[in-house]
């Protein structure tokens, strides 16, 4: 019996390559579009004027309080009510590209705040303007510290996508679900969709490891 | 939608939404106090210099790390019976939680442990100290002092997280929310009380977190 199983998981595993394709597309459209929301927001949160401050603060407050699948929920079932009538693709890109600017944001923030004030005052008294300013001396620099945690947040990111496939996309997860109905063998079904995510996010997750020793040793040299 | 936002029927349905709360608290603290038991052994297993213990451990963590949660849940769920245990939802909902909480745990104490210096360890073995007895005595203590924020952020990610066993059917809040959505056709009504909830938990959490931040600050300026 379980050759069999064996066999027709073998048959159905283009459906699985399809369905890891369709997590791909989701996590990697929100994972562009999030990260230039992220870094708009965080650079406002952390020097903006403060009317724009608070409300990207309470915000991000709020999606991070509350969990992932809520505001999937909350998105897919609650959008159409005000007429906007979305498909699972395009709402599961709002949700997850909303999720990851929060973070985002919160991750760009902390790494512009943990440049000392004197260099912002030494730049501006050398006649920068505050953009110079960020272009020139807060960016490359932060960037050192933003850069580890952000490769870490896009590991989480495809892992949310998961969650998407409670309001019915059809991404590795789904696929997965819609199989062991017909082949049941959860470990089997389970372990392969594990192995497909481990296959995206294992590299990425290394690729953090090794970012995070490189800046540490930069900064230790100095 | 807001004009139609019906309040009397969330006060209607406000019984069952304490009961899932309540739900999702125990759901959660079980889940992290196993975690911790699980986070600690594997941390310690990591480090140990012996291949045999450190290897499986880096495995378990690696895995769990590089896979949705989602994935795990219902590997547990389809998979567990396909081998034979029968369990409730609940059962396999809380293993599941532990077994990946467990895994992020284990790399926050393996942070706190590596942050203790070597010179007290080896003071340690110099004043005849065993392996148990150091780990009791000098490095546990310490490096949990030093978890302590990290923790209290894992369960705040956790109690999110619990959400998550709503699709396999386990009464918390998030389901809550889907009963109210299915009985009455009211997802605004029934996906925001749920996300006032947890946005309850999350701010308690937050609370408990900066506290014991300003603790640890005080503790080290000491």
């Amino acid at each position: 019996m379980w050759g069999y199983y064996f066999n027709s998981l073998i048959h159905s595993l283009p459906f699985f390559l399809k369905g890891l394709w369709v997590t791909i597309e989701v996590s990697g459209l929100s994972l562009i579009i999030g990260t230039m929301i992220g870094f708009v927001w965080g650079i406002l949160r952390s020097s903006g004027p403060r009317w724009l401050c608070w409300p990207i603060m309470a915000w991000v407050d709020l999606i991070r309080g509350t969990p992932f699948l809520v505001q999937v929920f909350i998105i897919f079932f609650i959008l159409p009510e005000l007429g906007l009538n979305l498909d699972p693709f395009p709402a599961s890109v709002i949700a997850l590209t909303n999720l990851a600017a929060c973070f985002i944001c919160e991750i760009v923030c902390a790494g512009l705040q943990s440049i000392p004030k004197g260099q912002v005052e030494a730049a501006l008294s050398t006649g920068l303007s505050s953009f110079q300013c960020l272009r020139y001396i807060l960016l490359p620099q932060a960037l050192k510290t933003i850069l580890p945690p952000l490769v870490g947040q896009y590991v989480l990111l495809v892992k949310d996508s998961s969650v998407v496939s409670a309001i019915g996309l059809v991404d590795v997860t789904r696929v997965g679900w819609l199989t062991v109905q017909r082949i049941p063998e959860g470990i089997m079904v389970f372990g392969l969709v594990g192995l497909l995510y481990f296959s995206i996010c294992y590299p990425l997750i290394v690729l953090a490891n090794r970012l995070e020793k490189r800046m540490t040793v930069q900064t230790l040299r100095l | 939608m807001l004009e139609t936002f019906n309040f009397r029927v969330i006060w209607e349905y406000l019984p069952l939404f304490f009961k899932c709360l309540w739900a999702t608290t125990w759901l959660s603290g079980l889940s992290l106090a196993g975690a911790l038991l699980i986070g600690i052994l594997a941390a310690v297993m990591r480090l140990s210099p012996r291949r045999i213990l450190s290897f499986p451990a880096g495995v378990y963590i690696e895995t769990i790390r590089s896979t949705p949660l989602l994935a795990q849940i219902y590997f547990f769920y389809f998979g567990l019976p396909s081998l034979g245990f029968r369990m409730s939802e609940e059962v396999t909902g809380v293993l599941a939680l532990v077994l990946n909480s467990g895994a992020y745990i284990a790399e926050i104490v393996r942070a706190g442990i590596i942050s203790i210096p070597q010179g007290q360890i080896e003071a340690g073995m110099a004043t005849g100290l065993g392996y148990i007895q150091r780990l009791r005595y000098i490095v546990l203590p310490q490096a949990l002092g030093v978890t302590i924020p990290p923790l209290l952020g894992q369960a705040i990610v956790l109690v999110k997280d619990s959400a998550l066993l709503s699709l396999i059917s386990i009464a918390e809040l998030t389901r809550a929310g889907q009963i109210m959505n299915s009985e009455r056709f009211m997802p605004a009504e029934g996906f925001f009380t749920a996300a006032v909830f947890y946005l309850a938990l999350y701010f308690i959490l937050k609370g408990i977190l900066a506290y014991s931040q300003k603790r640890l600050i005080f503790r080290e300026a000491r």
